[in-house]
């Protein structure tokens, strides 16, 4: 009993798993090498071409994903951890009442988020408006359909996943070490960067896994914010998807995404240890 | 009239036409690709375009009337007086057939998703009549044989009282399948506190209003107003002429005049003043202008896009005599009048204009006022000018379809 | 936390820095709800278009007119009944599952934690892609049970390492006392464990329910016809949104407020 008992526990959330993660994406690894369409039908052919087809004709959008990806998450990185390390210092008794704030507005759908967004950057919207009228911006400036508003719209919305685990980490740090460091070197930037920094580190790693995939995916904030030079590869795979019903290079277009995506984060998860990033990753 | 309370506005806020057609097909198509899945690869149907004569006499021998219709449709798309229907109850009375009239239809993909697997197999939806907007799906619904072919010797209103322009589209030649429900149109609107009077698609192209200008996401749309700017009839058109089309696309997106390429929220943007000029949909406009905003519409001097949505009956329906009944029972014109004045779109038959002017005179104030309104309304009732330049979509078949989207959608997915 | 002897000679410098380092996180935290109260007040705009973009007066109306759109009041409704069974099926097996993963070692312990974390790592967008692939070759009708079954999918690993980390952490000799005791083992587990790792299971749920109530992604993939909040949203944004989206959007943030609100008290007496 004893012995069987760790796989009764694993038994219903393993098979959940099975089926429904491992079982579809082997499932879409064989779309990927059909041909064919959807009057005539799809034949398993195991043609690989359709990836290097696909990754050619598609290969700025995925850069550009990418790119929007890293930067975002850099963004993320510099704006959440001023806030973590100030909620996780300074925030006294009332730390959580400031994650609580951190976290509120993640109540409201995040599709009315970006809405809301929508809004706000509008050419005579809330924000433009009155500059126009005092004369500060010229009349034909607009952030909606620009890369500052698409990318904008991704750290907004991910950036609570950036700043909790930060925190976490950083809270985690015993306050005697901190003023150990800071009596031993002479400067507090020397303190942070030797003691501090190095100790939060598993938080910014494990927020970077948080934000950085589903950022680098994201087809929303690109749809509703974005112009005709900001698609993203999630755009395409959508499009491909549901509009061209093109399975195999919907199919080999995603399944380049994750294996990227999930090369790059074994990659770094095995540098900084696997159990670390998902642990804070957890918290 | 409260707008409030008009109806078409009502639908209009409740779903969208037209993303439906952009998105045509998704969950349809997904659920063959199912197919596809389960057994590495599915038997295409090679699908007859269009009937053989005795395609017709084959369906409809042994068919009978049987008392009742099931009549699935889009929310807020036909008169409603509290929880009644008038017109469905008018014609209960006149022919004996009850109506079971169900809002099932938000959107087509979804829609179709569910049905297209019991089409497949043969089996009953549970509708007997159903409206659809033309487009690839549709195309494609009738490629693969769902529909049943319509017997016009029981369609007689529809032969005399139908617009000859929704007669015989070209993605259904001689209405083997479908009959129209409304009729839009995809024109040129725009701010007139921003733009100078628009005649022509190629103000579009004017360099005025860069970074203004709104064009339309979807593939079908945008080719059709490419081959305009070329003076080039879609139905008539040839691949070389969509690359012609689309290069015209790519510069004007190239030095950006583009602002977005919109599905239904260019009316937003318009109304927020994001774009000055931009592609759109007659009805929307309407709703628009009918709120009281300043925009106009036009269907430009070198064509405009008319598009339908149709009714059709599904081949497994329990009731096809009843929902053919019914078909043409709309094509009344006092029938077609009730549900001009509470939808709002173009109705197919364009008698129902003096009888809208007719009830209008009977009217009085903000009620008067609105009809007049609608049966004046270039938007409802467009004039046989606009009406000779309007165009449908490129008619497209598989092999056509993915050149069609190969050459056009790079534009709108840079 | 800080000992004065140490502080008092930057005085002065520190004060300048802190000053700073405070007014960026307000900074922020306004930046994070700007869109949030502009959702709210236009919850009250006395608009008569259907888009709600510009600001004609205050009004009380649309919450009067909530019914105005059944579809929509479903769709709200649908999302709750995801949310909360999505929840508990997760709490459950994935409690179960960091149970396992914190207290024993097993064969195929390695090839669990993968599949976890490739579930966090994974696209939403191939998830569900891939499982409406699935759904759809299997003849299963996508619909309110799919979606529950995707919902799932991706708020499990959150729940199980989640927990997994409380087991971890748990100090084994309390359950140990427990059965030198006499306590059986299911006693055991109810009187002692799980009130230790019920904090985990908590943050584990909340986790879980936030996730599904606002997933657009999966959700649009997997249910069919279906609608659910954001996917109403989602549809409306391109014909205009009325204002009693915004109206039910309040009315959401303000039970999570509560929720959070009640969540922070209780934790805070606990501790």
């Amino acid at each position: 009993m004893k012995r069987l008992a760790p796989y009764l526990l694993i038994l219903p959330g393993g098979l959940w798993l099975l089926i429904f993660l491992v079982v579809p994406m082997v499932f879409m690894a064989s779309v990927s090498t059909q041909e064919g369409d959807i009057i005539n039908g799809f034949v398993q052919t195991f043609d690989f071409s359709v990836y290097g087809d696909a990754l050619t004709r598609y290969q700025t959008q995925f850069l550009r994903s990418v790119g929007y990806g890293l930067v975002g998450t850099v963004v993320s990185i510099a704006m959440a951890y001023p806030v973590a390390y100030w909620i996780a210092f300074r925030g006294g008794s009332r730390k959580s009442t400031y994650l609580l704030l951190v976290l509120l507005p993640f109540f409201v759908s995040f599709v009315l988020r970006t809405v809301s967004w929508k809004f706000l950057l509008a050419d005579d919207g809330l924000l433009l408006s009155p500059l126009k009228s005092m004369g500060l911006v010229a009349q034909d400036f607009h952030v909606l359909q620009t890369t500052v508003a698409v990318i904008g719209g991704l750290v907004y919305n991910y950036l609570p996943f950036m700043i909790l685990p930060i925190y976490v980490a950083l809270e985690r740090i015993d306050p005697r070490v901190v003023e150990a460091a800071q009596d031993l070197y002479a400067a507090r930037s020397q303190a942070f960067t030797k003691v501090v920094l190095p100790l939060s580190l598993p938080g910014v790693f494990a927020g970077v896994l948080m934000t950085f995939v589903p950022m680098t995916a994201d087809y929303v904030n690109a749809g509703i914010l974005g112009g005709p030079s900001n698609t993203m590869i999630g755009n395409i795979i959508q499009t491909e998807y549901l509009v061209n019903t093109d399975y195999p290079t919907a199919a080999a277009l995603s399944f380049t995404l994750m294996a990227v995506m999930l090369v790059g984060i074994f990659a770094y998860a095995r540098a900084l240890g696997t159990e670390n990033v998902l642990e804070a990753a957890a918290r | 009239m409260d707008p409030r309370s008009n109806p078409a506005l009502l639908r209009g806020m409740t779903h969208s036409r037209s993303v439906t057609r952009r998105d045509a097909l998704r969950l349809a198509g997904l659920s063959a690709a199912g197919l596809a899945l389960a057994g590495c690869g599915i038997q295409g149907k090679k699908p007859a375009a269009t009937p053989k004569k005795d395609a017709v006499t084959d369906f409809w021998t042994g068919k009978q009337r049987n008392g009742t219709l099931r009549f699935a449709n889009w929310p807020l798309y036909i008169d409603k007086d509290g929880k009644k229907y008038p017109s469905l109850e008018m014609f209960t009375a006149d022919t004996g057939i009850k109506v079971s009239y169900q809002e099932v239809i938000q959107e087509i993909p979804s829609f179709f998703g569910k049905i297209q697997p019991l089409l497949a197999a043969g089996n009953d939806i549970g509708h007997d009549l159903m409206v659809l907007t033309n487009g690839i799906h549709l195309g494609r619904a009738i490629q693969l044989d769902y529909l049943a072919p319509l017997d016009h010797s029981k369609l007689p209103n529809f032969a005399a009282n139908a617009a000859q322009k929704v007669k015989n589209p070209p993605w259904d030649p001689g209405n083997a399948h479908t009959i129209p429900w409304t009729v839009g149109l995809t024109g040129i609107a725009y701010n007139p506190k921003y733009v100078d009077e628009v005649k022509s698609v190629e103000d579009l192209w004017n360099p005025k209003y860069k970074g203004k200008v709104g064009m339309m996401s979807d593939s079908e749309e945008i080719a059709n107003f490419g081959l305009f700017a070329l003076g080039v009839d879609p139905d008539t058109s040839t691949e070389a002429d969509w690359r012609r089309a689309a290069e015209r696309l790519q510069a004007q997106r190239d030095t950006g005049l583009v602002r977005k390429y919109y599905e239904n929220d260019y009316v937003d943007a318009l109304a927020r003043g994001d774009v000055w000029i931009t592609m759109a949909w007659s009805g929307d406009i309407f709703q628009q202008v009918a709120e009281g905003k300043d925009l106009k519409f036009v269907v430009p001097q070198e064509g405009g896009t008319i598009w339908t949505d149709n009714m059709c009956i599904p081949r497994t329906a329990q009731n096809p005599v009843d929902a053919l009944t019914y078909m043409d029972y709309v094509y009344q014109p006092k029938i077609a009048t009730i549900l001009v004045e509470a939808i709002n779109y173009i109705t197919p038959v364009p008698a129902t204009k003096d009888l809208v002017l007719a009830d209008a005179a009977k009217q009085s104030g903000e009620d008067r006022t609105a009809l007049e309104q609608l049966a004046n309304s270039p938007m409802i009732y467009p004039s046989e000018a606009d009406m000779a330049r309007l165009r449908s979509y490129v008619t497209l078949d598989g092999a056509k379809e993915k050149a069609f989207e190969s050459i056009f959608q790079p534009i709108t997915q840079g | 936390m800080s000992t004065p002897e140490i502080t008092r000679p930057r005085v002065p410098r520190v004060r300048f820095g802190e000053r700073l380092l405070r007014g960026y996180v307000w900074l922020v935290i306004a930046w994070l709800f700007l869109p949030i109260v502009v959702m709210i007040v236009f919850g009250f705009n006395d608009t008569a278009s259907k888009s709600n973009v510009t600001w004609q007066g205050f009004t009380l109306r649309w919450w009067g007119r909530l019914g105005d759109y059944p579809e929509l009041v479903g769709a709200v409704v649908n999302s709750l009944k995801v949310a909360l069974l999505a929840t508990l099926i997760t709490t459950v097996i994935g409690t179960l599952m960091g149970l396992a993963l914190g207290r024993y070692r097993f064969r195929g312990q390695g090839a669990t934690n993968l599949a976890l974390f490739a579930a966090i790592a994974s696209p939403e967008l191939v998830m569900g892609a891939s499982l409406l692939s699935l759904f759809v070759s299997a003849g299963v009708d996508t619909g309110f049970w799919t979606v529950v079954v995707a919902h799932v999918l991706f708020s499990l690993s959150f729940v199980a390492i989640t927990v997994r980390a409380r087991v971890i952490g748990l100090d084994r000799s309390v359950e140990e006392a427990a059965r030198d005791l006499g306590a059986s083992t299911w006693i055991t587990f109810w009187r002692v464990t799980f009130p230790m790792i019920l904090p985990g299971v908590v943050s584990g749920a909340l986790l879980a329910f936030a996730l599904s109530i606002d997933d657009f992604v999966i959700t649009q993939f997997t249910s069919g016809a279906m609608e659910t909040f954001p996917l109403w949203i989602w549809g409306a944004t391109r014909i205009g949104i009325p204002p009693q989206v915004n109206i039910l959007g309040t009315l959401i943030f303000a039970v999570g407020v509560v929720i959070a609100v009640v969540n922070t008290v209780t934790a805070r007496r606990r501790t």
